[in-house]
């Protein structure tokens, strides 16, 4: 799986740092949130999947491969 | 399982179905939705789309390219059978079901003292209520708004950024649920952005073609030509009434969302009432955005399997208001102390703690998405004790 973000989207909610601290990350003066991993471990797919439901504004998508 | 029927066609019914496809469910996908429209987006609602900044079109929530879903809109369930596992829809016919998916949301609460019939008085729950409220509002010189909730509060912000006159008239501090304490300091920010803040409650309407005013108790009246009540919401279980669903504020559900009460149905969303473990079994009906989307996803895949985990995620909500994000996890509410540990509650950039007996329950922040991280991984971690 690929994690996609669309930065046009992405008004720093912070939902999915939340739901996965350790793929997604935000400090307080980015207008985005940053990708740590963009191609987690399957180990990690239901916090990935809870952070890209998680987003407000759908900024979020996961790509299967 | 051949035919799965969603009854709700918003965020917890879209999100169901959608996980339903995603954990294989390959048989007939039915959603029932009251309203005419696909899947929308509400919280703009009181906000960004309330002031015009966002289209109608943007509204639509996303849906999953391998949806394949049969969209019964404008279609109302008016009953559930759990004998034959059937449904009677508001046209009279019958929808057979192998498995049921109940997220019919909430609507908002009605005050006898203010009737929604008189003209000029809204309520803001749907697109249609926010496109008609939005229509009134540039030839407005005078908006009330009753009640100090998220939806309130944020109408009142819209109102002060399109330079509008308005009021919030509620016998509590705004936010006091969210906040509880700290209700105080909202009530201090809205005032700050030109917000007139009565607190006091409403007996009545003064009409003339339409409502002119509000009648406030001890006597008062507030002149106002736009009134919205904005008191919050009741779960929408009208329909379940002659089932053998369990219907107590919310449809009554077990620890991992299955209906109590009915074989082979979930429930999701504003609607669903169950056990947080964290609270011992108490039950807990939870409306925050998060919420749904979460519980959607485990009510379809517990709809599939017949068996889950107990639902324990941590609540989690924000309300963008008066130039600043409010963000918190847990349930304030069930706070009997509350600390700032950085920053005023009234100003820009805040964190406050709530405990309950010295244990933490919840965290509000603004300014500051990621100062709630650590308190959700605590809060997170109680849960998993309360439920060994």
């Amino acid at each position: 799986m690929r994690i996609h973000l669309d930065t046009d989207q992405c008004q720093a909610y912070g939902n999915c740092v939340l739901a996965a601290p350790d793929i997604f990350e935000l400090d307080d003066s980015s207008p985005v949130v940053k990708i740590l991993h963009a191609s987690p471990p399957e180990s990690r797919r239901a916090a990935v999947e809870e952070a890209v439901r998680s987003c407000p504004v759908e900024a979020l998508t996961l790509e299967e491969s | 399982m051949r035919q799965i029927v969603v009854v709700g066609a918003s965020l917890a019914g879209l999100r169901a179905a959608e996980e339903l496809r995603r954990a294989g469910f390959a048989g007939e996908l039915i959603i029932i939705g009251e309203e005419p429209h696909q899947p929308y987006d509400r919280p703009p609602l009181s906000k960004a789309f309330m002031a015009s900044r966002v289209e109608r079109e943007k509204l639509a929530l996303r849906q999953s390219s391998r949806l394949a879903a049969q969209w019964m809109l404008g279609r109302r369930a008016v009953q559930v059978d759990d004998d034959t596992k059937t449904l009677t829809l508001d046209d009279g016919s019958i929808l057979p079901y192998d498995g049921l998916v109940i997220a019919t949301g909430s609507i908002p609460r009605q005050l006898a003292s203010v009737p929604i019939s008189t003209p000029g008085v809204h309520m803001l729950r749907t697109v249609d209520d926010a496109l008609s409220l939005r229509s009134e509002l540039p030839h407005s010189s005078n908006i009330a708004i009753v009640g100090g909730g998220f939806i309130g509060s944020e109408l009142a912000s819209t109102c002060r950024e399109l330079g509008l006159a308005v009021t919030i008239v509620t016998p509590l501090p705004l936010l006091a649920t969210a906040l509880g304490p700290l209700a105080d300091a909202a009530t201090t920010r809205a005032r700050k952005h030109g917000v007139r803040v009565i607190e006091r409650s409403v007996v009545g309407v003064r009409t003339a073609e339409r409502v002119t005013g509000l009648l406030l108790d001890g006597g008062t009246t507030l002149d106002a030509d736009v009134v919205v009540v904005a008191v919050g919401a009741v779960p929408r279980t009208d329909w379940l009434a002659n089932s053998k669903a369990i219907v107590d504020d919310g449809v009554v559900c077990d620890g991992t969302l299955a209906v109590t009460g009915l074989r082979d149905a979930v429930a999701a969303g504003d609607v669903a009432r169950w056990p947080y473990p964290p609270l011992n079994g108490e039950l807990l009906r939870v409306e925050h955005w998060t919420t749904t989307v979460e519980q959607a996803a485990a009510a379809a895949k517990r709809l599939l399997l017949g068996t889950g985990p107990a639902f324990a995620q941590v609540p989690s909500f924000w309300s963008d208001q008066f130039g600043i994000r409010l963000q918190g996890v847990g349930i304030p509410s069930l706070a009997d102390d509350v600390t700032v540990v950085e920053g005023d509650p009234a100003g820009d950039r805040f964190i406050a703690e709530y405990r309950r007996d010295g244990e933490l329950v919840a965290a509000v922040s603004a300014g500051s998405a990621t100062a709630l991280l650590p308190y959700r991984r605590e809060l997170a971690w109680h849960e998993v004790t309360a439920a060994s």
